[in-house]
């Protein structure tokens, strides 16, 4: 078996300021890898570089293509690169409107991501659609309605389903919880934690909430001014951290 | 005999980078084995490290020092050493930790939360929350409280969930911290049940028990800490 995400040496500068700065890691099939910091620790600058839609400085990310194994992403063409985004990943925004068409139903927006990897039977996309639907728990009597009727957690989930309907194998989540009421965020976690369990995604989920990377995440990367200071398995390195700025996080919070 | 678990010459200190670097040792040189079938009783006044010590074991905590090798798969597994997936492969399949409280996960009802570990072993959600039904009735938690997410619990009730949870998978190791602390009489006796049992299964034990009626009860042999 070979690893699904293979990065080294990744750096990303905004002229003399760092982004991210020698990051490296690999990730497995099924594996959900968590990244915390501060505001401005680099964290987006990461998840950008890693999904193809920041070019770094230096360094490399090797995806596991179907058909070549290992590739450097930013090394293939724009079409495949396309492609790779269209069936193997799925991005998620922190903002579900940057990662929505709010002008087409919602039945669409879900469908749309189908018919983008080949679907044309008109009744079986819909059915899907119907289906992802449920399962993010937005009332099925709503397919036919515009996103922009949405409440913000309606709208979280229904980007998760656009994004989860082609089966992908890699997520990216920006702060999927960000910017919602508490419960709410509670419901929306259940649902991510549920959803990467049964279809064994793997995922990176940028957050600066330690709860939610508790609950969602098995390992953890700890980034600081652009670096990472410090890994782990998730529980290991909220429970023990060992690096200064990890335990200035943890002792932060009331109960990560 | 199989040597479940091998502990050698293990020492953690932690230093609190935000209280100005005050290392606080806890243990150096610990070295223990647990074979299958017996229950080893981590016994030393509080503050001596028996805590430090499970979680060193399960992976929670980071020794600076020495050795621990877990059996899995018919191999040891060298958990300080370990990446997490391994990590976490041995806790799905042959090791299981009772932690002193419940973690509790938000929306997830009583039952899902002990039927967890079989899922994640690939047991059918019908047998493993049929499992779960066994336990939870055995320590007595009412079963109109199994649909209920464990957040608005008792404490007795929450540990008593985080024990049948902790039993659900009979992991071959099994890692006790004080499980019988908020129990009262009937609920202990049912805990050394469940712990008998285990051992006669040939599973390998580990625990920290202040109690000494449910210590006498199971233990077969104490390691002293002395902090
Ligand atoms: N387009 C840009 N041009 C210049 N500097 C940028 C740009 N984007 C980010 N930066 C800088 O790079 C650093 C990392 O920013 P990034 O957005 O990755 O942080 P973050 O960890 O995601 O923060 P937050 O939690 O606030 O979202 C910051 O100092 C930021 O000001
Ligand atoms: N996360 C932590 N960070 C810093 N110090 C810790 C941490 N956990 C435990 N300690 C310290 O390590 C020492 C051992 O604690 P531990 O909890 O392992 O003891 P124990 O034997 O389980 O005690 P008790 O019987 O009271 O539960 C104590 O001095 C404690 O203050
Ligand atoms: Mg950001
Ligand atoms: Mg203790």
């Amino acid at each position: 078996m070979s690893p699904l995400l293979q990065v080294s040496g990744l750096t990303r500068l905004y002229g003399d300021r760092v982004g991210c700065k020698d990051v490296g890691f690999e990730l497995w099939p099924g594996e959900v890898m968590g990244i915390v910091g501060e505001s401005g620790s680099g964290k987006t600058t990461l998840l950008n570089c890693l999904s193809a839609r920041l070019e770094p400085t230096s360094g490399t990310v090797a995806y596991d293509t179907r058909e070549e194994g290992l590739t450097d992403i930013y090394a293939m063409g724009e079409p495949r690169r396309r492609m790779l985004m269209r069936t193997d990943w799925g991005i998620v925004h922190q903002n579900p409107r940057d990662g929505l068409r709010m002008g087409v139903s919602a039945g669409a927006n879900v469908g749309e991501r189908l018919m983008a990897v080949g679907a044309r039977h008109y009744g079986r996309i819909r059915a899907q659609a119907a289906e992802w639907l449920e399962q993010v728990e937005i009332d099925t009597g709503r397919i036919d309605d515009l996103p922009l009727t949405f409440s913000g957690g309606m709208l979280q989930r229904l980007q998760i389903a656009r994004n989860l309907v082609t089966h992908p194998r890699l997520v990216f989540m920006d702060e999927p919880t960000g910017g919602l009421d508490v419960s709410v965020q509670a419901r929306l976690l259940d649902l991510l934690r549920r959803l990467v369990t049964d279809l064994g995604l793997a995922a990176i989920v940028v957050t600066h909430d330690l709860a939610v990377a508790r609950l969602l995440a098995h390992r953890l990367m700890v980034m600081q001014g652009g670096e990472v200071v410090e890994t782990g398995l998730t529980d290991q390195v909220l429970d023990d951290p060992h690096h200064p700025y990890t335990q200035l996080l943890v002792s932060s919070v009331l109960q990560p | 005999m199989t040597a479940m678990i091998e502990v050698d010459d293990l020492s953690k200190t932690y230093v609190l980078h935000t209280q100005g670097g005050v290392e606080i040792p806890v243990f150096a040189d610990a070295s223990l084995t647990v074979e299958a079938g017996e229950c080893l009783t981590l016994h030393g006044p509080s503050g001596a490290g028996k805590s430090t010590l499970l979680r060193c074991l399960y992976g929670n905590c980071k020794p600076n020092g020495g050795a621990i090798r877990i059996h899995h798969d018919g191999a040891m597994v060298d958990i300080a050493r370990a990446d997490p997936r391994q990590v976490i492969e041995v806790r799905k399949r042959s090791m299981g930790y009772v932690s002193q409280f419940l973690r509790a996960i938000p929306r997830v009802p009583a039952l899902d939360v002990v039927a967890e570990p079989l899922r994640a072993i690939g047991v059918p959600l019908d047998q493993a929350r049929q499992r779960a039904a066994e336990l939870l009735s055995r320590l007595r938690i009412p079963e109109r409280l199994w649909s209920l997410a464990p957040a608005t619990f008792s404490g007795g009730e929450q540990q008593r969930v985080n024990i049948a949870r902790g039993f659900a998978a009979r992991h071959p190791i099994l890692l006790l911290d004080e499980p019988t602390a908020s129990l009262d009489a009937e609920n202990r006796a049912q805990v050394i049940d469940l712990i008998v049992e285990a051992k006669s299964e040939k599973r390998a034990l580990v625990g920290v028990f202040h109690d000494d009626e449910v210590r006498e009860a199971v233990s077969t042999r104490l390691h002293t800490m002395r902090g």
